[in-house]
């Protein structure tokens, strides 16, 4: 990790939207009386949704000035957590693992097809498209190496096939998430070698 | 209560304490950094690891509650070598700089290192390092040298109440910065730099003029607001080189305001360091003998009712008591320490103090504040209301201008009207006073320095009054003065006597030319205009504008250059001690009294300070006991009285040039512009 600064193009105002507003209000109703500014994540994350994938710094003081609380309070917490770009991310936001069991099965690969086909790290690829980075085990080590593209887990990768991806999204092609490979899910590769019976079969 | 053996000493801690303060309690001394008795536990530098019997690791001993039968250890080697651990982990990412850091020599960091650091480095990777951040004119930064403590990101939002300071980022590139650099604006910003406990904010102005251990330091006393802070002043040869807190519980705890700690360029700037004679409407230098011989000259051809005497706001008690004398000897009648006109005095020593007491803040459950901003006329005080409002089950009332004081307050409204109604009882905070055991008022200069300042005191005392405030173990009336020379003024009675004139009649009077002489002690709050053809001697520090009305110009001493006694708002008698010698030609300003006295075939009675206190304590004895709260007497009954409709505007509008010494420091005249560009500022879209 490093240091993380704002980005210095900011627009001039972030107001939520009516519906975005209207379920802020849902969430900050969640919490006890005095205690709304526990409802910092959920606002930030939709704000930084509702932003094209970052958090504009006017977005920052739209959320604190909702929960009453001081701009450097909601500042810290948009720094703290990884998961809110300061700076603007591509239409397809490419977050690649890079912790040690996807970094065994190729993740270096990947970032290599990232780097030729999108650009460096953390910063828009030519067209506006795309950027990526590199990101912390994001839970599905079972499947690796693995991206996550957006919303969506794109599993059992390989150079060649994140090469794919990349054009595919590029292009506007629909890609589907899930394991690239045969294997439904994170069953064996293989097919199945346990629980292969039909469940209740043998009568006991 | 708990009891726990510390290094096989048996203590007895109160319910809630921590194994930190059982360990000082038994005698064993903890080294810590984020740790803060006036802050809230923190828990993040780990120097204050200690051994606890059964638990398989050192424990914090900072963030660890103290419970009944622990068994702990301060000096073992287990706890030596985990503090060096701390330590280590610490230093890796410190420069090495103390060579060039204002910390040095001061430095909890340097002083711990000394016991618990290891003379080499394992560290051979790059250290850290972090761009300096903006934090404003007083506030220096090298964030480089930052542990990461959060005590100033605590201060600020706990104590100062104005949550500016934050710590952005995580881990190792955590950074302790204001929102995207803004200066603070706070008026006690300036105690995050006695708080830090590294070089990484330290004082701008204070920046690389000195060194801890070349400094002179003398305990005093502040002249910047009626609170009468404890201060240390340190000075080289006969310069002041920087003003510290000193910790007094009953008064500024160990908090002092931005005034009074960046005061001192203004000490060197502006200064009268010989006296001045006016010649063809022109100033020009002029021996003592010279200037005492024009005074002389014209004293004789004044009449005794055609002579005054205004004290300023930062008079000491010994300064005024030997005017008072020489006026009396003269046989005048017309002097006076109110220059606001501020309508108190006359009416017992109750009815002028804070007497509650500023400690007794923390008493009380429900403050009704009256003309006043103390934000503003005594931020250390405000702080004090703030810390009681965090307890809770606090409701604070505000009459009068409104304005952000760092708490939740009511704005019951803007002058007399609210306050009528609360004094018939038809207004819902009347109620909460009613309802509250220790209800406190708090009465400001803004609503007693105008025609019918009489009648706001009166009905003040009697809403206290009605609402039990007043019983015979508290009084919950309080006056909050702004200048620190006004209770001692009217403690010793440096008021108008029989038939005598009070500042506004002394102003009227020397416009028409009734007054044709004038003697102004440090008084430069007046419009000096007013004063017509009058003749007008200035004893004072500064050339201020009492000094540029001036005729003769008397060169006195300031508060950090003399020996004297001011009274605080509490009518608590302290005695400030002398930091450097007056510059050039000027003379503490009791002795140019006496020296005066005698030129005027007037010699007053007395030829040393400690005679001069004596005859002051004649005057009045409250003088005698130093250093405690005093017991006022008895408050006058009060009640509703007619006033008129006009709101109550603050005292206090331009915090940082309230006095003479203020207006002539650079520093000051930052924060000013500062404010003032903030405050054009909030109103544009940058928020």
């Amino acid at each position: 990790m490093s240091v993380r600064r704002l980005d210095p193009n900011q627009p001039e105002s972030f107001e939520f939207t009516p519906e975005n507003l209207e379920w802020a209000k849902g969430q900050i109703a969640k919490y006890p009386d005095g205690r709304q500014a526990s409802a910092i994540i959920p606002l930030l994350w939709q704000a930084q949704k509702q932003a094209g994938g970052w958090l504009p710094e006017p977005a920052i003081r739209y959320v604190a000035d909702m929960l009453g609380m001081a701009y450097i309070r909601a500042m810290e917490v948009a720094t703290f957590y990884t998961m809110f770009n300061l700076t603007p991310v591509g239409e397809h936001f490419v977050q690649v693992c890079g912790t040690t069991p996807c970094w065994l099965r190729g993740a270096d690969d990947i970032k290599d097809a990232c780097k030729k086909h999108i650009g460096p790290e953390k910063t828009l690829s030519a067209d506006g498209k795309m950027s990526w980075m590199e990101v912390e085990c994001l839970g599905a080590c079972v499947n690796a190496p693995m991206v996550q593209i957006n919303d969506d887990y794109y599993e059992d990768l390989d150079g060649a096939k994140m090469e794919e991806i990349i054009k595919a999204l590029r292009d506007g092609k629909d890609v589907t998430p899930g394991p690239q490979s045969s294997r439904k899910t994170s069953e064996p590769i293989g097919g199945l070698t346990s629980l292969t019976e039909v469940p209740g079969a043998g009568g006991k | 209560m708990p009891k726990l053996t510390v290094d096989g000493i048996e203590v007895e801690v109160e319910q809630g304490a921590t194994v930190l303060q059982a360990c000082e309690d038994a005698g064993a001394e903890i080294p810590r950094f984020c740790y803060h008795e006036r802050l809230s536990i923190a828990g993040n530098c780990r120097m204050c690891l200690v051994e606890m019997e059964r638990s398989p690791k050192p424990v914090a001993s900072c963030a660890m509650p103290a419970a009944d039968g622990m068994v702990i250890r301060t000096n073992t080697e287990y706890v030596k070598r985990a503090r060096e651990g701390v330590m280590e982990f610490l230093l890796i990412n410190h420069p090495l700089d103390c060579p060039i850091c204002d910390q040095g020599g001061e430095c909890d960091l340097q002083d711990q290192a000394m016991a618990y650091g290891v003379d080499t480095s394992r560290f051979d990777e790059n250290k850290r390092a972090v761009e300096d951040k903006e934090m404003g004119p007083l506030v220096k930064t090298i964030m480089t040298r930052c542990i990461h403590c959060t005590r100033c990101v605590r201060f600020v939002t706990e104590v100062a109440g104005v949550p500016e300071i934050g710590a952005i980022g995580r881990g190792e590139d955590m950074e302790i910065t204001t929102y995207l650099e803004k200066a603070l604006t706070s008026e006690l910003q300036g105690n995050v730099i006695d708080l830090c406990p590294v070089g990484a904010l330290t004082s701008k102005p204070y920046a690389f003029t000195a060194r801890p251990w070349e400094l002179r330091k003398t305990e005093t006393i502040d002249v910047m607001d009626a609170v009468g802070s404890n201060i240390r002043v340190d000075a080289r040869g006969s310069e002041v080189m920087r003003v510290m807190p000193r910790n007094n519980d009953d008064v500024n705890e160990e908090w002092i305001s931005d005034k009074t700690r960046f005061i001192w360029d203004g000490l060197r700037t502006q200064r009268l360091d010989r006296p001045y004679v006016r010649e063809n409407d022109k100033l020009r230098p002029a021996s003592w003998q010279e200037a005492f011989a024009k005074i002389a000259e014209k004293v004789k051809a004044s009449a005794p009712e055609k002579m005054a005497a205004i004290a300023g706001d930062l008079a000491c008690a010994e300064s005024m008591k030997a005017l008072k004398d020489l006026m009396g000897a003269l046989g005048s009648a017309n002097m006076d320490c109110r220059q606001d006109g501020a309508k108190i005095g006359g009416k017992g020593r109750a009815a002028y103090l804070f007497n509650s007491g500023i400690a007794g803040i923390e008493e009380a459950d429900a403050l009704l504040i009256v003309g006043s901003n103390p934000r503003l006329e005594a931020p250390v005080l405000n702080a004090r209301i703030r810390k009681r409002w965090l307890e809770g089950g606090f409701p604070v009332g505000l009459i009068g201008e409104d304005a952000d004081l760092t708490y939740d307050k009511e704005y019951l409204g803007a002058g007399a009207q609210t306050l009528k109604e609360i004094a018939d009882g038809t207004h819902p905070f009347a109620r909460i006073l009613q309802v509250a055991e220790k209800p406190m008022l708090i009465l400001g200069q803004g609503a007693l320095a105008r025609p019918d300042g009489d009648a706001v005191l009166e009905t003040c005392i009697g809403i206290i009054r009605a609402a039990g405030g007043v019983s015979a173990d508290w009084n919950g009336f309080n006056v909050l003065h702004t200048a620190a020379a006004r209770v001692g003024g009217l403690d010793l009675g440096f008021l108008p006597g029989e038939g005598g004139k009070d500042t506004h009649a002394i102003l009227d009077g020397a416009s028409a030319g009734e007054i044709d002489f004038v003697y102004l002690l440090g008084a430069d709050e007046i419009d000096t205009a007013r004063l017509g053809n009058a003749f007008v001697v200035y004893q004072g520090t500064h050339g201020d504008r009492g000094a540029h009305r001036a005729d003769v110009i008397l060169p006195g001493a300031a508060y950090t250059e003399k020996s004297a006694h001011w009274v605080n708002t509490e009518g608590r008698v302290q005695l400030g001690e002398r930091a450097a010698f007056p510059p050039g030609d000027a003379r503490e300003d009791w002795a140019i009294l006496r020296a005066l006295s005698e030129v005027l075939d007037q010699k007053l009675p007395y030829d040393n300070l400690a005679q001069l206190r004596a005859a002051l304590c004649g005057d009045a004895p409250s003088f005698e006991m130093r250093d405690v709260q005093p017991q006022a007497g008895d408050l006058p009954e009060g009640g509703a009285r007619e006033m008129t409709d006009a709101p109550f505007h603050a005292a206090v509008r331009d915090f940082y040039f309230t006095n003479p010494i203020a207006r002539a420091s650079k520093v000051m005249a930052e924060c000013a512009a500062l404010q003032s560009a903030q405050g054009e500022g909030a109103t544009g879209t940058n928020g």
